[in-house]
């Protein structure tokens, strides 16, 4: 079986061997040896690729494998990858292993949990090998799905309202996307010939500029409700608060990079022309969900809440730093995808193991924790400076590729925008360093937390991954770069070729 | 006998025995009644059917026809729904519409 | 000339750091301390070696000239063609003799606190940090280019907010922190956005190429303007803002004072002699720009240099905690330094860009002298409260005489370092503006006052009784003081102008008498005043600060800007724009997402009524429909 198809393979037979699984035991054994395997296997990839790179192979996507499942509509499995995807799934191969780790303690309807925690990872794995748009959209909808019921039976607080509110939000998004999928599909045969889904294919030809100008918004918004688009990112607040860590980690960290993964390669990339046209639009909306974001965060007293508006001011720079449409600030953007992906996984995972100890995530109950669980501590203010952007950390490398991207347009309209999105800089420490003094320095304000004990192996194990993950691209990054580069050029040059 | 009266007679009156019965069928509130003025009301539609045929079409027969059949199958209607109504009054003693909720729960 | 072994000074403190840091409890306290001690010792030895490798064998060019030297250089990441982080070792005279400050102050800290802090909780989390401090500093000193700098900048801010919330348990530590941080980082921002309009417009971050001021580069950022004044002087005030954030220039000022609330050996390496010159470095890196491109910044940089270190010496004759007087001090030297070099022109007219690098030098090391004496003394008295000492000469004779020379240094009294420095930034004062000249004059009598005031309050003045009758420390604190007060006597003799100059070449100095003469004048009357009020315990002080009254008052706390940047920061920006914020994000934004759900429940309960299951009900709207289509039908088909 060809490497690309493992990706989808391993997990849905973890899955299956799950449901034969006799107790809870079993059932965390298997989840871990699976997405073991998938890390693994992500790495292979990983190597994989650059062993194709050096050999002098130099197709956009590489593995590709074509199957015709649905003749009528000429409806295809195809499936390859560029470094742009090798990089995501490979962060989604991590964030996956940690959330089966930082789940280890989950106790009501395990099986179903695990198997429903599996699934929506395997549809997020299948979206991003996907080169045709309906297997994508598919895969899609089988990342969101799962998502109602891991909120809605094992998540807390008002956890039926927030899975609602979060599945019929997203699915709105889905209703758009559907349409313009649709569109792209009745116009992917200017030429004559063949309608066709193959996003390669497509990219090949130029879809009318009047079509393009009704379809893309619809796509961008499509994508970027899932990518916390302001004004539709409130599902976010409710949905991190009420999810189970590990679902937490999974949707912030993967699940909604797939809204900014989606809005390049979809609608950015097939649709340049009407991109250009309507990009300011978005910029206004993006430079205003960064700041607006990281000033909403700073009076928050709900940890989740807190990360999550956090996740609104950094996702706001995924999709910002995409519409600068230049080489760098795309880059930056990629790189930001990534670094999110896996700080923001830190940061729930944190919090669910804090809450898991205190059993409250209102930070003016607590305080001086370091004293008493310092693992946990400095795992957190590690994440909190990489999250303000601190140098060796993936965060810094991410932002700065953004603002030296954005820099390059020299018009005013453009300045302001990206000025307004670089001081979010100063208001993510004033947040930051709130949560860090507030929650973990100064005294202790609750004797029982003298009783606390400090994080468990699996704990350890799901920390220090992603721990090492934020560092190594912190420290490191060249090759990353490098990676998401060679990706980007193709749709980079489209992009500038539609420029008039 | 027919040939002396003219066609629009016959469409009053058919047109007057419709409404006769939709406003019955609207209006009554007892089973039997309601099913009085479907019978109205198909009768009125047989009225048509025949007088159309005869002023139209006066060498064909699909309009007399057409009428036999409604009343053959307006009588077995008739006896179906009279054994419904009769069964419904034994199960619940009463044949308001507005009362047999019994099936909508 | 092979350079590429001083990649290794700062690597070692970054071993230090991470073997420390990831050993965590398993190492004894002990150990950890010696080896961050022992790293540092030989990164100091190999500063040393690298700078008299530099000054006096291989530095200079066949015409005599000290050149930059790129020792180490790699790509970290690349952003466009041109625009690339490296990672890289510079050697030019500034940077070799910060090395060596660096080195020196942070070794003798390391070994000072190898007492200092004998048996605290945290000795090697300490001795972590202080690594960690040390190979960010000497990153920032050695970057190739601004963007390597600032990333080294900011882990810099990030390791003194480690420091100063060290004693993490302490609420006042924990706000300092977070105010330092928070602080500097708004000054970044604007040395963050200074950098990108400056690379944007030069196409580079290389310091080699940015300092061309002959270059094609250059020219390029000057054309462009935006009101009034080009891109190129818009960008430098901008990097400007962040070094006056790290350097405490008025008004990012007021995170240093609190700063003083990390343990004291901290004081003394971050907040005198090393970080808060970081912005005087950075103005002097991007020198020949600022000099030659952009005079109205170099102005700026001037002006806001003065300001600063008049305000600073003003509030510093009022304050009562030792540390916070140093800390003023310390504002105050570091406003001389800036406006040294905002008077200073280009090559032979740089004396002041001379003068600027050697009260560096000098400063360093006599500050890093006071603060540890300091801490000597809060050591042994447990207070850092002025009024609460007194007649401490007897008990602490090493102390005192080192106390005493950092004083004689500080007020400028020849034969001892500041004097020479001091001389020439008045000099290089006195031939560009005269009042800059005279509120240094005026800056030069203040201090030599306040630091009086210090010196008698805490040796002589009254004789307080103490709990414990103090004693003079262990040789582990005061052979560094010994050390650096050697350093503060010597110092002065170096030939800085042949050795650090804005072009390279070498600058005769003489001592201008004229301005020398009244100089020393004018700082032996504050030192005088002070003797009077001081020495012996009187009731005149408390005579001169009634009849001040308000002006007191308002001196002592500091001209209220705590209070105005609290109201700015609690009221407006917390308050009035965050609490809205998160208002009309749950109200109105969510508010309307609900209201879409709350209108398809309310309109679907509506609806469901009319779904009624009476047979009749249906029936009459079956019929009005019929008609209704019916008339509408044969309206339109008759027309």
């Amino acid at each position: 079986m060809d490497i690309l198809t493992l990706f989808v393979t391993i997990p849905v037979l973890t899955m299956l061997a799950i449901g034969f699984a006799k107790n809870t035991q079993q059932v965390r054994l298997i989840s871990a040896v699976g997405m073991s395997i998938q890390l693994l296997n992500a790495v292979r990839l990983l190597f994989a690729f650059f062993a194709e790179r050096k050999a002098g192979n130099t197709a956009e996507f590489l593995f590709t494998q074509d199957l015709v499942w649905f003749k009528s509509l000429n409806i295809h499995y195809a499936i390859g990858v560029d470094g742009i995807a090798v990089a995501m799934l490979v962060l989604t191969a991590i964030i996956i292993f940690t959330g089966v780790f930082a789940s280890w303690t989950m106790k009501e309807l395990t099986k179903e949990f695990f198997i429903s925690l599996i699934l929506l990872a395997t549809g997020v794995f299948g979206f991003f090998i996907s080169l045709d748009l309906f297997t994508m959209f598919v895969f899609y909808e089988v990342a969101v799905i799962p998502m109602y019921l891991l909120i809605g039976i094992w998540g807390s607080g008002r956890k039926e309202y927030s899975a609602m509110k979060l599945t019929i939000m997203l699915m709105g998004g889905s209703a758009l996307l559907m349409v313009g999928l649709f569109g792209i599909y009745f116009n992917s045969n200017v030429a004559g010939g063949e309608l066709t889904w193959n996003l390669q294919e497509i990219a090949k030809i130029q879809i009318p500029i009047e079509a393009q100008r009704m379809f893309f918004p619809m796509l961008f918004v499509g994508f970027g409700v899932l990518g916390a688009l302001f004004p539709f990112h409130t599902w976010s607040p409710d949905g991190h608060a009420s999810a189970p860590t590990a679902v937490s980690m999974l949707h912030a960290g993967v699940l909604m990079k797939l809204g900014g993964y989606g809005a390049f390669r979809v609608a950015m990339y097939l649709m340049p022309e009407a991109a250009q046209e309507q990009a300011w639009i978005f910029i206004v909306l993006t430079s205003i969900s960064v700041l607006y974001g990281a000033l909403g965060a700073i009076m928050q007293t709900d940890l989740k809440y807190i990360n999550a508006y956090s996740s609104v001011s950094h996702c706001g720079l995924i999709l910002f730093g995409l519409l600068m449409m230049n080489q760098t600030a795309m880059n930056g953007a990629i790189l930001q995808m990534i670094s999110h992906g896996i700080m923001t996984a830190l940061f729930f995972a944190l919090i669910g193991m804090i809450y898991g100890r205190t059993h409250t995530r209102m930070i003016d109950k607590m305080g001086g924790l370091m004293k008493v669980i310092p693992f946990l501590s400095v795992a957190y203010v590690i994440g909190g400076l990489a999250s303000l952007g601190l140098p060796g950390f993936s965060g810094f490398v991410a932002e700065m590729t953004i603002f030296v991207g954005a820099f390059q347009h020299a018009d005013i309209f453009h300045r302001v925008a990206t000025i307004i999105a670089v001081s979010s800089i100063v208001v993510t420490a004033v947040y930051i360093l709130r949560v860090v003094g507030v929650l973990l320095l100064g005294p202790i304000k609750n004797d029982e937390f003298l009783q606390l004990k400090d994080a468990e192996w699996h704990e350890q194990l799901t920390l220090v991954t992603l721990i090492i993950g934020i560092a190594g691209i912190g420290i490191a990054p060249l090759w990353l770069s490098d990676l998401i580069g060679e990706g980007l050029a193709p749709v980079v040059a489209k992009l500038l070729a539609a420029i008039h | 006998m027919i040939e002396g009266i003219p066609l629009h007679y016959f469409l009053v009156l058919s047109t007057l025995m419709f409404f006769i019965g939709v406003y019955g069928f609207i209006v009554r509130k007892n089973l039997i009644t309601i099913l009085m003025s479907i019978e109205l009301i198909l009768n009125s539609v047989n009225i048509n059917f025949v007088a159309f045929n005869k002023f139209l079409y006066p060498d064909q027969l699909q309009g007399m026809f057409f009428t036999i059949f409604v009343v053959a199958i307006a009588a077995a209607e008739a006896s179906v729904a009279i054994a419904i109504i009769i069964n419904i009054y034994r199960r619940i003693g009463n044949i308001n519409v507005e009362e047999i909720a019994e099936l909508k729960h | 000339m092979d350079f590429s072994y001083s990649v290794l000074i700062p690597l070692i403190p970054l071993f230090a750091f991470l073997i420390i840091g990831l050993g965590g409890n398993k190492l004894k306290a002990l150990a950890s301390g010696l080896l961050g001690t022992t790293g540092l010792g030989v990164s100091f030895i190999l500063s040393l070696y690298t700078a008299y490798q530099y000054f006096f064998v291989f530095g200079k060019s066949a015409e005599g000239v000290y050149q930059k030297i790129v020792a180490f250089d790699m790509v970290w990441l690349r952003f466009t063609e041109t625009l690339h982080i490296n990672m890289g070792v510079l050697l030019d005279p500034i940077s070799v003799m910060m090395l060596v400050v660096v080195t020196t102050v942070s070794f003798m800290v390391h070994i000072y606190s190898m007492g200092y802090m004998k048996g605290e909780v945290g000795f090697e989390r300490f001795f972590a940090f202080l690594s960690l401090f040390s190979f960010s500093m000497l990153g920032l000193v050695l970057a190739t280019n601004i963007f390597q700098m600032y990333m080294f900048w900011e882990l810099v801010g990030v390791s003194s907010f480690l420091l100063i919330g060290f004693y993490y348990q302490k609420p006042s530590a924990v706000a300092a922190s977070k105010k330092a941080f928070i602080v500097t980082r708004f000054a970044d921002l604007g040395f963050l956005i200074g950098i990108l309009l400056y690379s944007y417009s030069t196409g580079t971050f290389d310091f080699g190429l940015l300092t061309n001021v002959d270059g094609e580069l250059i020219r390029k950022g000057t054309e462009a303007g935006f009101l009034g004044l080009s891109m190129l002087t818009w960008s430098l005030i901008l990097v400007f803002m962040g070094g006056a954030g790290k350097s405490a220039m008025f008004p990012l000022h007021i995170w240093l004072p609190d700063a003083m609330e990390g343990p004291t050996p901290v004081s003394a390496l971050i907040h005198a002699a090393t970080m808060v010159v970081a912005g005087v470095y950075l103005v002097a890196r991007l020198f020949p720009v600022y000099a030659l491109s952009s005079p109205d910044a170099l102005e700026v940089v001037a002006y806001i240099g003065a300001f600063s270190s008049l305000f600073a010496a003003i509030i510093a004759c009022t304050q009562f905690d030792i540390k916070r007087v140093l800390a003023f001090s310390t504002m105050s030297q570091i406003g001389y330094m800036m406006l040294a070099l905002g008077v200073s022109g280009y090559g032979e007219h740089g004396i002041g860009y001379m003068a600027s690098m050697f009260h560096l030098f000098t400063h360093a090391m006599f500050k890093a002298l006071l603060f540890l004496a300091a801490g000597a003394i809060i050591h042994a008295v447990h207070t850092n409260d002025l009024r609460e000492m007194g007649g401490l000469r007897k008990y602490m004779p090493i102390t005192h005489i080192t106390f005493f020379v950092a004083l004689m240094a500080i007020a400028g009294i020849p034969p001892f370092s500041g004097f020479f420095s001091k001389d020439e930034i008045l000099v290089a004062a006195f031939e560009h503006n005269k009042i800059i000249f005279f509120s240094s004059m005026l800056v030069a009598g203040l201090t030599a006052f306040y630091m009086s005031r210090l010196y008698f309050s805490i040796f002589w003045g009254k004789n307080t009784h103490y709990h414990h009758t103090p004693h003079e420390t262990s040789p582990v604190m005061y052979i560094p003081l010994i050390f650096l007060a050697l350093v503060t006597v010597f110092a002065g003799f170096i030939p800085f102008g042949e050795l650090v100059t804005s072009d390279g070449k070498a600058l005769h100095l003489h001592i201008h008498w004229n301005i020398a003469i009244p100089a020393v004048l004018v700082a032996l009357t504050g030192i005088g005043v002070a003797t009077a009020l001081y020495m012996k315990e009187s009731k005149t002080p408390d005579k001169v600060v009634a009849s001040l009254g308000g002006v007191y008052k308002t001196i002592l706390n500091k001209f209220y800007f705590d209070e105005i940047y609290m109201f700015v920061t609690k009221k407006i920006i917390f308050n009035l724009i965050s609490k809205p914020i998160a208002w009309f994000d749950r109200h109105i934004v969510d508010g309307t997402m609900d209201g879409i759900g709350w209108v398809t429940t309310t309109s679907s309960e509506k609806m469901k009524n009319f779904q009624s299951g009476q047979l009749q009900q249906y029936a009459i709207v079956f019929i009005s429909g019929v008609i209704a289509l019916v008339l509408i039908f044969s309206y339109f088909s008759t027309n």
